[in-house]
C-alpha cells in the first residue's frame, strides 16, 4: 500500500470509528465512554471536510484512491476511492454520526458501552459502503451496517422494539442476498470485483442472442435493484421503515433516516446505471413510476398519521420518492438510442436532453443530501419531544408554540424545508428532481407533483398545527418531565445539547437552502461524469 | 442618481436583516424589535425610492434596464444564473411597495396591543405593557415577509420570482395564524398556504417547461422573454394529453403559469383564501391585500406579459382565458362584496374583484394599464385596510369603555382586567359570547363584534381622521371622477371598449357600479347615521403611529392616478420604450369619450345609489334593505356562493378519505400483511423443517441409532461371559463351516 499523495486519508476516516470502538471497549465509566465516543466522532467529521476541501474539480474522477491485494484467489481488493457522488455523502455520514453520539451521551442511560460501540461500528459500515470500489468489499460492508442498527434497534428501540429489529434485519437481508447473487453473475460474466473495472467491461452486452442477453441482464439488474430498492426503500417494499423508525432510538432514526436509505440509492448510481446501462434504460419506467407513486402515496399517507414519529418515517417513503424519480428519470436516456426518442418524443435537443438528465440526477444526490439534513433534524426534534411527554400522539400535544418557542421555531424551519419552501434546502432538491423528470418523464412528473401539495397538508396540518398551535391543555399528557427524567410542570423548552445538535443541520438547511453551489458542484461533476461515461464519451 | 440602480440588489438586505436581528437578538424586547422593523423598512425604502426616481427620471430608461448576476447554481454543464435588474416595471413597483411598507410597519407597532381573545393572567407581562405577547415575532414576521416582496420585486429570473413568491407564502401562512389560539386562524392560514400553493404548484410545473423548452437553458427573464426565444415557443408543438390537441408550447406555460398568479391574487376559482386571510392582524390584511402578496400575482403577469402576448397571438384562447377569468371574478366577487357585514371582509372581496380587473387588463393585452391600476390601488386599498383597522380598534375600545363604565354587572370577557386595549377579529363569537348572537333575516349578528358593521354607525364624527381618510379611500375605490382610482379604472375601461372586447367591458361595468355601491354602502353603514351601538358611541380616534400613515397615504389616494391620465400619459410614455425594447405589442388604443362617460355615470350613479340607501345609516335592528329587495339572491352572495362548502365536501374530504384509505392499504389491509403474511409464511416454513427434521431427519439418525441400540441389545446377549456357550458357538460355527467348505466336495463326488 503506498501512503504517499493522500493515500492514507480514506483508510483512516473509514477504520478510526473502530478504533474509537475498540477505545471504547476499555472505558471505565459512562462519561469516559461518551465523552471519548464524541471526541473521537470528531475525527473523521474533520478529515472529511479535509476530504471535500481536497477533491480537485478539474480532475474529477476518483480520487484519494487506495488499492491492495485482499483475497488474490477471487480477484478481490481493498479498493477505496470517492468521486462527486461519495465525498458529500461521507461527509453527511460523519456529520451526522457526530450530531447523533452527541445527542446519545445525553439520553442514553442504559447500557452505554455497547451503545457507543455499536455507533463507531455503524459509522464504519456505512463508510465503507460509500468509499468501496470492490463489490466484495462493498457487500461485507453493506452487510455489517446491518447488524449494529439491528441492536440499537432491538436493545434501545420503543415498545414494538422486537418486531421491527427483526422485520428490518429480514428484509434488507433478502436483498442483500438477490443482491449478492446479481454481483457473482457480473462477477462471473467479467471476471473482475472492480466496480469501476466490471461497468467498463459491459457485463452480458457480448451475449450474442438477443433474447437470452435481455433475460439474463434483467436478471441481476433486478437483483441488485432490490438489494438497493428495498433499502432506499421504495414503494412498495417500504413496510419495515415506518416501524423500524418509529421504535429505533432518535439517534438510530436519525442515522437510518439519514444515511442508512441513502446506500440503497447511492447503490443504485454507483453500481446499477453505470454497469447496465441499457438494462436500466430498459426498465427506467420502472423506477421512475415507483419514485412517482412513493411520493404521492407517502405523502398522501402520513397525512393519516396520529403518531408523530410515523409520521415522519412515512414522510421520508415520501421523499425518497424523489430520488427513484431522478434516478429513473435520468435511466431513460443511458444510451444513445434513448436520448433520441426523448427527444423525438417531447422536442428536444440533444444537449437539452442531457442537461436534464444532469439535472435529475443532481436532483437526485442533492436530495440524498438534504434529506440527510431535514428528517435527521425532524427526528431529533421528534426526540426532543418524546424525551418530554413519553407520549408521541399528536392528539396529545397542542399549544406548544408559546411554551416551547425555541422547539417550535426549529420545528418550522425543518418542517418548511421538508416540505420544499424556497430559500431552505429541500427546494433545490425538488427542483431539480422536478426540472429533469419534467423534461425526460412529464407524465410520472406531473403526477408526482401531487406529492408536494400533499407534504404542505401533513407539515402544516398535522405537525405544526396539532403540536405548536392552538390553546395549551395541561390535562392531555398525563406527565411532563425534563429532558433527564426529572418531573416537571408542563412542556419545558430544549436544553443546551439538544441545541448544539440540531443547530449545525439548522444551518446548512438555511446555507443550502439560499446557495446550494457548494454541495452541488461535486453531485453535478460526478453526475456529468457519469453520463459522459455512459454515453461513451471517456 | 444612476449609481442607485446598480443597488437594487441591496433593497431586500434591510428587512431581512431586521428579521435576523429580531430573532436572534431582540425578541425580549418589544420597543426594540419594532424600532428594528421599522428601521429595517426605512432604510429599504431609502434605497427603494432614489432607485425609482433614478428610473423615472432617466431619458429612454425602458432601453437600457438594469440588469446584473450575482452567482450560479451549476446545472449540468451549464449554470443557472441568479442576479437583479431595474426596469420601468419593477421601479413603480418599488415607488409603491417599499413607501406602503413603512406606513404598514409604523402603523403595525401601533396596532398590535394586547388581544381580547387571549387572557391577561396567562401573559402577565404584555398585559401590562399593552402589547401583543408576539410582539416582537411579529415584527420579524412581517420583516421578513418584506423580504419576499422586495425580493420578487428586484428578482431577475423567473427562479428568484418564483423563490420570493413562496417565502411571501410562508409569511402569509404565519402572519394569518399569527393569533393560533383561535381555531378560525388556524384554518384560515392553513387555507392560505394551501390554496395558493396549489395554483404555485401549477406554476412551478409551467416554469419547469418554460426552462425546459427555452433556447437559453436558464430562466433570465432577458432571456426567456427575448423575442427570438418567444418566437421559438411559438413555433414549437406539444400536443396536451387527455385532450388531445396540439398547440404551440408557449399556450399551455402561459396558462400554467397564470395559474399562479390566480392562487396568489385570489381569483376564480382558488379566491377562497384571501377573505379568511382577515383573521390576521389588520397591519397584515393590508400588507397582503395591497402592498405586497396580491400584487405580486399580477406583477407576475406583468412581467411575463411578453409570454402572454405571444400566446395571445399564436393561440388566442389563452388571453381569453386569461380575460375572462379576471372579468368574471370582477363581477363575481364584486356581488359578493354588496352583501357581506364584516367590514374586512368587503374590502376583502373588494380586492379580488378591482385584482380581476388588473388580471382581465392583461388578457385584453392591457399591458400598461394592468400595472398602473396595480399601482394605484395598492396605494387606496391600503389607505382602506388601515382604516377599517383604525375602526375595529377604536370599536373595541368603545367595546372596553362600555364594559368598564356601564355594565359592572355583567360578565365581560377577556378585556376586563384592567380594561386593556385590544381587539377582538371576527371569532370572537368563539369565546363565550355566543349568547350575545342573534339571529337575523340579513344573517347572524354578533353583538359585541367590532368587524361587524351592523355594530357601527355615525363613526365620522367620533373619529375623524380614520373616517375622512377612509372615505377618501372609498372614492378612489370607486372610480370618483379625478381621484387615483377613477384615471387607472378608466384607462383600462377604456381599452376594453376599444380593443372591443365587448364583454370583459360589460362585465367591468357593472363591477364597476357595484363597486362604487358597496363602497357607499361601506361608507354609509360605518360613519355616517347614528351609532347603532354603545361600543360605536365611545369608540375613540386611534392613536398617532396610526392615523399617521392613514393621512400620508390620502394624498395618493387622491392624486396618483395624473401620472395616466388620457391628455398626459406619463405612465405610458415611461413604459413605451420597455415594451419597443422588448419587442412585444401591448393594446393601444385612441381616447374615447365613451367609455369614460360610462365610468363617470356607474361611479357616481353607484355611489348616490348606495347612499340613497345607506347614507343615513341603518336603524337600531333595521334589517338590510337590499335583503328584502334581492330576496334568496342576497343569501346566494352572502353565502359566497356556498363555494367554501363545496370544496369542503369535495376535494378536502376526497383527501382526508384518500389519506386513511391509503394508510389502511399500507399498515392494515394490504402492504404490511402481505409483508407479515411472508413472514408468518417463513416461519410457519421454519416450523415445517423444524418439524421435517425432529420427523424425518432426525428420525432417520434415531432409527439408526434405535436400530443398532436394538442389535445391540440381542447381540448383547450372545456375549454373556459364560465359556461354555462361547465354545459351543464355536463349535457349532466351526462344523457348519467346515460343512459349506466340505459342501462342494461332497456334490462333486456324487
Amino acid at each position: 500500500m503506498d501512503f504517499s499523495n493522500n493515500q492514507w486519508l480514506l483508510p483512516l476516516i473509514l477504520f478510526w470509528p473502530a478504533i474509537a470502538g475498540i477505545l471504547v471497549l476499555f472505558g471505565k465509566n459512562d462519561r469516559v465512554i461518551k465523552w471519548g465516543s464524541i471526541l473521537a466522532s470528531l475525527l473523521p467529521l474533520g478529515l472529511s471536510i479535509m476530504l471535500m476541501a481536497g477533491y480537485d474539480f478539474t480532475k474529477g474522477g476518483m480520487q484519494f484512491e487506495v488499492k491492495a491485494d485482499w483475497i488474490p484467489a477471487i480477484n478481490a481488493s481493498f479498493h477505496l476511492g470517492v468521486d462527486g457522488l461519495s465525498v458529500p455523502l461521507i461527509f453527511l455520514t460523519t456529520l451526522l454520526s457526530t450530531l447523533s453520539i452527541y445527542y446519545s451521551a445525553g439520553t442514553i442511560t442504559h447500557r452505554v458501552k455497547e451503545y457507543f460501540i455499536m455507533f463507531h461500528l455503524l459509522e464504519l459500515s456505512m463508510l465503507g459502503v460509500f468509499m468501496s470500489l470492490d463489490y466484495v468489499l462493498f457487500y461485507v460492508f453493506w452487510e455489517i451496517s446491518l447488524v449494529p442498527m439491528y441492536l440499537l434497534i432491538g436493545i434501545w428501540g420503543g415498545k414494538n422494539r422486537n418486531y421491527a429489529s427483526i422485520k428490518f434485519f429480514i428484509y434488507t437481508l433478502i436483498g442483500s442476498v438477490a443482491m449478492l447473487l446479481a454481483i457473482l453473475a457480473t462477477y462471473f460474466a467479467t471476471g473482475t470485483f472492480d466496480i469501476i473495472g466490471a461497468a467498463a467491461a459491459k457485463p452480458f452486452m457480448d451475449i450474442q442472442n438477443e433474447a437470452t442477453r435481455h433475460v439474463i441482464s434483467s436478471l441481476v439488474f433486478w437483483g441488485l435493484f432490490f438489494g438497493f430498492a428495498f433499502k432506499v426503500p421504495s414503494f412498495p417494499f417500504h413496510t419495515w421503515l415506518p416501524d423500524a423508525h418509529t421504535e429505533a432510538p432518535t439517534a438510530g432514526s436519525v442515522i437510518l433516516a439519514g444515511v442508512m436509505l441513502k446506500l440503497g440509492a447511492y447503490g443504485l448510481l454507483r453500481i446499477v446505471l453505470p454497469t447496465f446501462p441499457e438494462t436500466s434504460q430498459y426498465w427506467s419506467m420502472w423506477i421512475v413510476a415507483i419514485g412517482a407513486i412513493a411520493i404521492v402515496y407517502g405523502a398522501f399517507v402520513c397525512v393519516a398519521q396520529t403518531d408523530l414519529k410515523r409520521l415522519i418515517a412515512y414522510s421520508s417513503v415520501s421523499h425518497m420518492g424523489y430520488v427513484m424519480l431522478g434516478i429513473g428519470a435520468a435511466a431513460s436516456v443511458l444510451t444513445p438510442a434513448g436520448v433520441q426518442t426523448a427527444m423525438a418524443h417531447f422536442n428536444l435537443t440533444q444537449e437539452e436532453v442531457l442537461k436534464s438528465a444532469a439535472m435529475a440526477i443532481n436532483g437526485a444526490t442533492l436530495q440524498m443530501f438534504n434529506h440527510g439534513i431535514i428528517t435527521g433534524a425532524l427526528f431529533l426534534l421528534v426526540g426532543v419531544i418524546y424525551e418530554r411527554a413519553h407520549t408521541r400522539e399528536l392528539a396529545k400535544f397542542g399549544g406548544l408554540s408559546t411554551k416551547t418557542p425555541y422547539f417550535y421555531a426549529m420545528m418550522l424551519i425543518a418542517g418548511f424545508a421538508s416540505l420544499g419552501l424556497p430559500g431552505l434546502a429541500g427546494f433545490w432538491a425538488e427542483f431539480f428532481t422536478f426540472r429533469g423528470a419534467f423534461a425526460l418523464v412529464p407524465y410520472w412528473a406531473a403526477f408526482g407533483v401531487i406529492g408536494i401539495v400533499m407534504t404542505a397538508v401533513y407539515i402544516l396540518w398535522r405537525v405544526i398545527q396539532n403540536v405548536f398551535l392552538g390553546e395549551y391543555d395541561a390535562t392531555k399528557v398525563a406527565h411532563w418531565t425534563t429532558v433527564d427524567g426529572q418531573h416537571a410542570d408542563g412542556p419545558t423548552d430544549m436544553v443546551g445539547f439538544e441545541k448544539l445538535t440540531l443547530w449545525p443541520l439548522i444551518a446548512g438547511i438555511f446555507i443550502l437552502g439560499i446557495y446550494p453551489t457548494p454541495i452541488l458542484d461535486y453531485f453535478n461533476a460526478s453526475a456529468v461524469r457519469f453520463l459522459a461515461f455512459v454515453h461513451g464519451l471517456l | 442618481m444612476q449609481g442607485f440602480l446598480n443597488l437594487a440588489w441591496l433593497v431586500p438586505v434591510p428587512t431581512f436583516l431586521a428579521f435576523a436581528a429580531i430573532v436572534l437578538f431582540a425578541n425580549r424586547n418589544k420597543t426594540v424589535s419594532a424600532l428594528i422593523a421599522i428601521g429595517g423598512a426605512v432604510l429599504s425604502f431609502l434605497l427603494s425610492w432614489p432607485i425609482a426616481f433614478s428610473a423615472f427620471t432617466a431619458d429612454h430608461f425602458g432601453q437600457h434596464p438594469v440588469e446584473a448576476q450575482l452567482f450560479s447554481i451549476p446545472t449540468g454543464t451549464s449554470d443557472l444564473w441568479i442576479g437583479y435588474q431595474v426596469d420601468p416595471a419593477n421601479a413603480l413597483m418599488l415607488f409603491m411597495s417599499s413607501f406602503l411598507l413603512v406606513m404598514i410597519f409604523i402603523y403595525a407597532s401601533g396596532y398590535m396591543t394586547f388581544p381580547a381573545h387571549l387572557s391577561p393572567a396567562t401573559y402577565p407581562i404584555a398585559a401590562a405593557q399593552g402589547k401583543d405577547p408576539r410582539y416582537s415575532r411579529f415584527m420579524a414576521y412581517i420583516s421578513l415577509f418584506a423580504t419576499g416582496m422586495m425580493g420578487l420585486v428586484v428578482s431577475n429570473s423567473l427562479l428568484t420570482f418564483f423563490i420570493f413568491w413562496e417565502i411571501m407564502g410562508l409569511c402569509s401562512y404565519l402572519l394569518i395564524g399569527f393569533w393560533y389560539e383561535k381555531k378560525s386562524a388556524q384554518a384560515a392560514s392553513i387555507k392560505a398556504f394551501m390554496t395558493t400553493r396549489v395554483g404555485d404548484v401549477f406554476m412551478l410545473v409551467g416554469l419547469m417547461f418554460l426552462y425546459i423548452h427555452s433556447q437559453s437553458g436558464n430562466l433570465l427573464f432577458s432571456d426567456i422573454l427575448s423575442a427570438e426565444n418567444l418566437h421559438h415557443l411559438a413555433t414549437l408543438s406539444v400536443t396536451v394529453p387527455l385532450i388531445n390537441v396540439t398547440v404551440p408550447w408557449v399556450a399551455p406555460i402561459a396558462i400554467l403559469i397564470f395559474f399562479g398568479t390566480v392562487g396568489k391574487s385570489a381569483q376564480f376559482p382558488l379566491h377562497v383564501w384571501l377573505p379568511d386571510a382577515m383573521e390576521g392582524p389588520t397591519p397584515v390584511s393590508a400588507m397582503i391585500h395591497a402592498a405586497t402578496m396580491v400584487s405580486a400575482g399580477v406583477f407576475l403577469l406583468v412581467r411575463m406579459f411578453p409570454l402572454f402576448a405571444t400566446a395571445g397571438e399564436v393561440a388566442p384562447g389563452t388571453m381569453h382565458f386569461v380575460a375572462f377569468i379576471g372579468a368574471f371574478t370582477a363581477l363575481f366577487a364584486s356581488t359578493i362584496a354588496i352583501a357581506q357585514w364584516d367590514i374586512k371582509r368587503v374590502l376583502a372581496y373588494s380586492t379580488i374583484s378591482q385584482l380581476g380587473y388588473m388580471v382581465a387588463a392583461i388578457g385584453i393585452g392591457a399591458y400598461v394599464p394592468a400595472l398602473f391600476h396595480l399601482i394605484t390601488h395598492a396605494f387606496f386599498k391600503a389607505l382602506l385596510f388601515l382604516g377599517s383597522g383604525s375602526v375595529i380598534h377604536g370599536v373595541e375600545h368603545g367595546l372596553h369603555h362600555v364594559h368598564e363604565h356601564g355594565h359592572h354587572d355583567e360578565p365581560a370577557p377577556g378585556g376586563e382586567h384592567g380594561g386593556k386595549e385590544g381587539h377582538t377579529p371576527t371569532e370572537a363569537a368563539g369565546h363565550g359570547h355566543t349568547g350575545l348572537v342573534i339571529h337575523r333575516k340579513d344573517g347572524d349578528l354578533n353583538l359585541e363584534d367590532p368587524q361587524d358593521m351592523r355594530n357601527m354607525g355615525g363613526l365620522l364624527s367620533r373619529m375623524p381622521r380614520t373616517g375622512w381618510t377612509f372615505i377618501i379611500g372609498g372614492l378612489a375605490l370607486s372610480g370618483f371622477p379625478l381621484t387615483a382610482g377613477f384615471w387607472s379604472k378608466d384607462e383600462i375601461l377604456g381599452n376594453a371598449w376599444g380593443g372591443g372586447n365587448t364583454l370583459v367591458f360589460g362585465a367591468l361595468v357593472i363591477s364597476a357600479f357595484l363597486t362604487a355601491f358597496y363602497t357607499a354602502r361601506q361608507i354609509g353603514l360605518t360613519f355616517l347615521g347614528k351609532p347603532r351601538t354603545e361600543m360605536a358611541k365611545h369608540a375613540p380616534e386611534s392613536v398617532p403611529s396610526m392615523t399617521w400613515p392613514l393621512i400620508l397615504i390620502t394624498p395618493f389616494a387622491l392624486l396618483l392616478g395624473f401620472i395616466g391620465t388620457p391628455w398626459g400619459n406619463w405612465i405610458e410614455g415611461f413604459m413605451e420604450p420597455y415594451i419597443e425594447h422588448l419587442e412585444f405589442h401591448a393594446l393601444h388604443v385612441e381616447f374615447s369619450f365613451i367609455p369614460m362617460l360610462v365610468s363617470i355615470v356607474v361611479a357616481v350613479g353607484g355611489l348616490v345609489a348606495g347612499y340613497y340607501v345607506y347614507g343615513q345609516g341603518l336603524a337600531e335592528g333595521q334589517v338590510d334593505p337590499l335583503r328584502n329587495w334581492l330576496g334568496p339572491l342576497w343569501l346566494v352572495f352572502h353565502n359566497k356562493y356556498w363555494i367554501d362548502e363545496f370544496y369542503k365536501g369535495t376535494v378536502v374530504a376526497f383527501s382526508h378519505w384518500l389519506s386513511k384509505v391509503l394508510y389502511w392499504f399500507d399498515d392494515l389491509w394490504v402492504i404490511d400483511p402481505i409483508v407479515d403474511g411472508i413472514g408468518q409464511l417463513g416461519v410457519w416454513l421454519a416450523r415445517l423443517a423444524a418439524e421435517f427434521d425432529r420427523l424425518v431427519v432426525d428420525g432417520l439418525v434415531n432409527l439408526a441409532g434405535w436400530l443398532s441400540n436394538r442389535a445391540g441389545g440381542i447381540l448383547r446377549n450372545t456375549q454373556d461371559g459364560q465359556v461354555q456357550v462361547y465354545l459351543l458357538l464355536l463349535v457349532v460355527s466351526m462344523t457348519v463351516w467346515l460343512l459349506l467348505k466340505a459342501l462342494p466336495i461332497f456334490l462333486k463326488l456324487v
